[in-house]
């Protein structure tokens, strides 16, 4: 059974004040994410993966298709009580502290009454807050504001998680914990969807993502497929700082620094550039492929995406 | 009451005491203890008159702007702020959080009325220096000001289903003063003719009658209240407030929670 599984999921609002314009801010998305993944929903800001997320937790309605969570419906208010949702910035009751907002929540997921103080316990020091519980949350910073965001989100022990954004606002100490916590839901058997447009975190954590960009699915596999198939590069580094000539032509960029030359150039123009070197009797120090990496990917499906969306205006 | 609505209930209720809404008992007691010692000073044999409506028409335009100014953001502030989307993401209903929020605010001003309530008849023992028989005639006007509140926030929170808080403080209270007037609407109807008629008339039924529930006076000048109008007002009053109540749920059912 796949843990998230949407069917040609769509949305158009209707915009404008007689609401007789339309803008279409997810196009039919079909996407499945199987159970005990990490999986990783990627695109600029704008580019529909909110939508799809409040699509998915019932606070928008769709325009068409449908979408179903741990095998049910979307909309069958049973599938609530095993989903946790982190939203993207997330602002809570300030009037109350961490430990009454936590109890709130705990009681609206329906955590019996004993239980729910152990938990919040639990919760609280697990996202490395165990001393602030009794502080009005209108006292907390942005980074303390994500972390009990993260911490009502896997208060009732929901099997799927949901997280938009979930390391905006913290600081690098903080994104690696929420990086520990993410793999160790894993670990302990859920599903983790989370939206993101910060890329190493998802490179370093998803088991699959997905590219979403101008509202429209733009590739989904593992982060070694997608990134197998952009055109290599091959770094090259000489001694000296002659730059030849015929480098400009070859698409190198070059930097030169103290006495050595790095240029980056694509991978089919190496031979050209290392007899080039040759010729100019250059000392050549080393040849190395450039690693191709997620963000490489991205920005070359975004420039893709773009293209074809101004093709298509 | 199923438990997520008493939750909501709840917070909503915690919600307006920690941002001082109960501050305004205080502006309260200074206005009608202010009054009574005025009143002993400048009035022979009207004090109780004074003291009743005085104290009466306070606890219920303290209510009313209360009502509205925390019912239009119920549901517009929790959309703005996004503090909805934690909520709804869990077990909710959406009927239910709308449901959860009327008995909150219905329960602040209830709280917030029966303060008051302590405060007139404080000021009423003073100035008359005993109580009588006919001040019992006070708690029934003073239901009905509740039975106001009740439907002025089903109201406040149908506007704050779908229009922002300025708009829905505008219409709320616009209602309130129309549906004060509702009997001089309702016997200018009778006297129109024509379409005139026919519209003062859909819209003297369709505001809420506020001057059915205002016994104010009649209290003052110690005036008992039929059990006839009692029954009435609380059918009328919660009938009205119902409807209004599933008109919010019916539009916040289908709204986009952008």
């Amino acid at each position: 059974m796949s843990a998230i599984e949407t069917n040609a999921l769509e949305k158009t609002y209707s915009v404008g004040f007689w609401l007789k314009k339309q803008t279409q801010a997810l196009f039919p998305l079909s996407l499945t994410v199987e159970e005990g993944e990490i999986f990783g929903f990627l695109g600029p800001n704008g580019a529909g993966k909110t939508t799809t997320l409040k699509l998915l937790l019932g606070l928008i309605f769709p325009t068409a298709g449908s979408a179903r969570i741990l095998g049910k419906e979307w909309t069958d208010p049973t599938v609530k009580s095993q989903i946790g949702f982190l939203p993207e910035q997330p602002y809570f009751y300030d009037y109350l502290t961490a430990r009454e907002l936590l109890q709130y929540y705990g009681r609206l997921s329906g955590i019996p009454g004993k239980n729910l103080s152990k938990r919040i316990d639990a919760v609280l020091a697990r996202v490395g807050l165990p001393e602030v519980g009794g502080l009005q949350l209108r006292k907390f910073s942005k980074g303390m504001l994500q972390r009990v965001g993260i911490a009502q989100a896997i208060l009732h022990d929901p099997t799927v998680v949901f997280l938009d954004e979930p390391m905006s606002g913290l600081d690098p100490m903080g994104r690696r914990e929420v990086r520990n916590l993410i793999e160790e839901l894993k670990h302990a058997g859920k599903t983790i969807f989370f939206s993101t447009h910060i890329l190493s975190d998802a490179e370093a954590l998803c088991d699959r993502v997905a590219v979403i960009h101008l509202g429209q699915l733009r590739a989904v596999g593992a982060v070694a497929e997608l990134t197998a198939n952009v055109r290599g590069q091959v770094e090259l580094v000489w001694q000296g700082t002659v730059v030849p000539a015929c480098m400009k032509a070859l698409r190198a960029d070059c930097h030169i620094t103290g006495d050595t030359v790095r240029a980056i150039l694509p991978e089919e123009s190496q031979d050209f550039a290392i007899d080039a070197l040759r010729r100019e009797r250059l000392r050549l120090i080393a040849v190395t492929p450039v690693r191709t990496t997620l963000e490489q990917y991205f920005v070359e499906k975004l420039k893709t995406s773009e293209k074809t969306a101004g093709v298509q205006a | 009451m199923t438990t997520p609505i008493f939750h909501i209930a709840s917070n909503t209720f915690r919600e307006a005491v920690r941002d001082r809404v109960l501050y305004n008992l205080i502006a309260f007691a200074l206005l009608l203890s202010g009054a009574a010692v005025l009143i002993g000073q400048i009035s022979i044999d009207i004090e109780r008159l004074v003291v009743v409506n005085l104290g009466l028409t306070a606890v219920s335009l303290f209510g009313v702007v209360i009502a509205i100014f925390i019912g239009i953001g119920l549901v517009s502030k929790e959309i703005e702020k996004r503090t909805l989307y934690t909520v709804l993401s869990r077990p909710v209903r959406r009927w239910e959080f709308i449901v959860g929020k009327f008995f909150g605010l219905a329960g602040t001003l209830v709280v917030n009325a029966l303060f008051m309530a302590i405060g007139v008849f404080a000021a009423l023992l003073y100035v008359a220096h005993a109580f009588h028989r006919p001040d019992g005639w006070i708690l029934v006007a003073l239901y009905f000001i509740i039975l106001e509140f009740l439907i002025i926030c089903s109201l406040a929170l149908l506007f704050s289903s779908f229009s922002s808080p300025l708009l829905s403080a505008v219409f709320a209270f616009s209602l309130f003063v129309i549906g004060s007037f509702s009997e001089d609407l309702r016997g200018f109807a009778a006297m129109a003719h024509g379409g005139t008629r026919w519209l003062a008339t859909a819209a003297a039924y369709l505001v809420p009658n506020f001057s059915t529930l205002n016994v104010i006076s009649s209290v003052a000048h110690e005036q008992p209240v039929a059990a006839q109008l009692v029954v009435y007002n609380t059918a009328y009053a919660l009938l009205y407030a119902g409807v209004a109540l599933c008109g919010a749920v019916l539009i916040f059912e289908r709204r986009n929670l952008k």
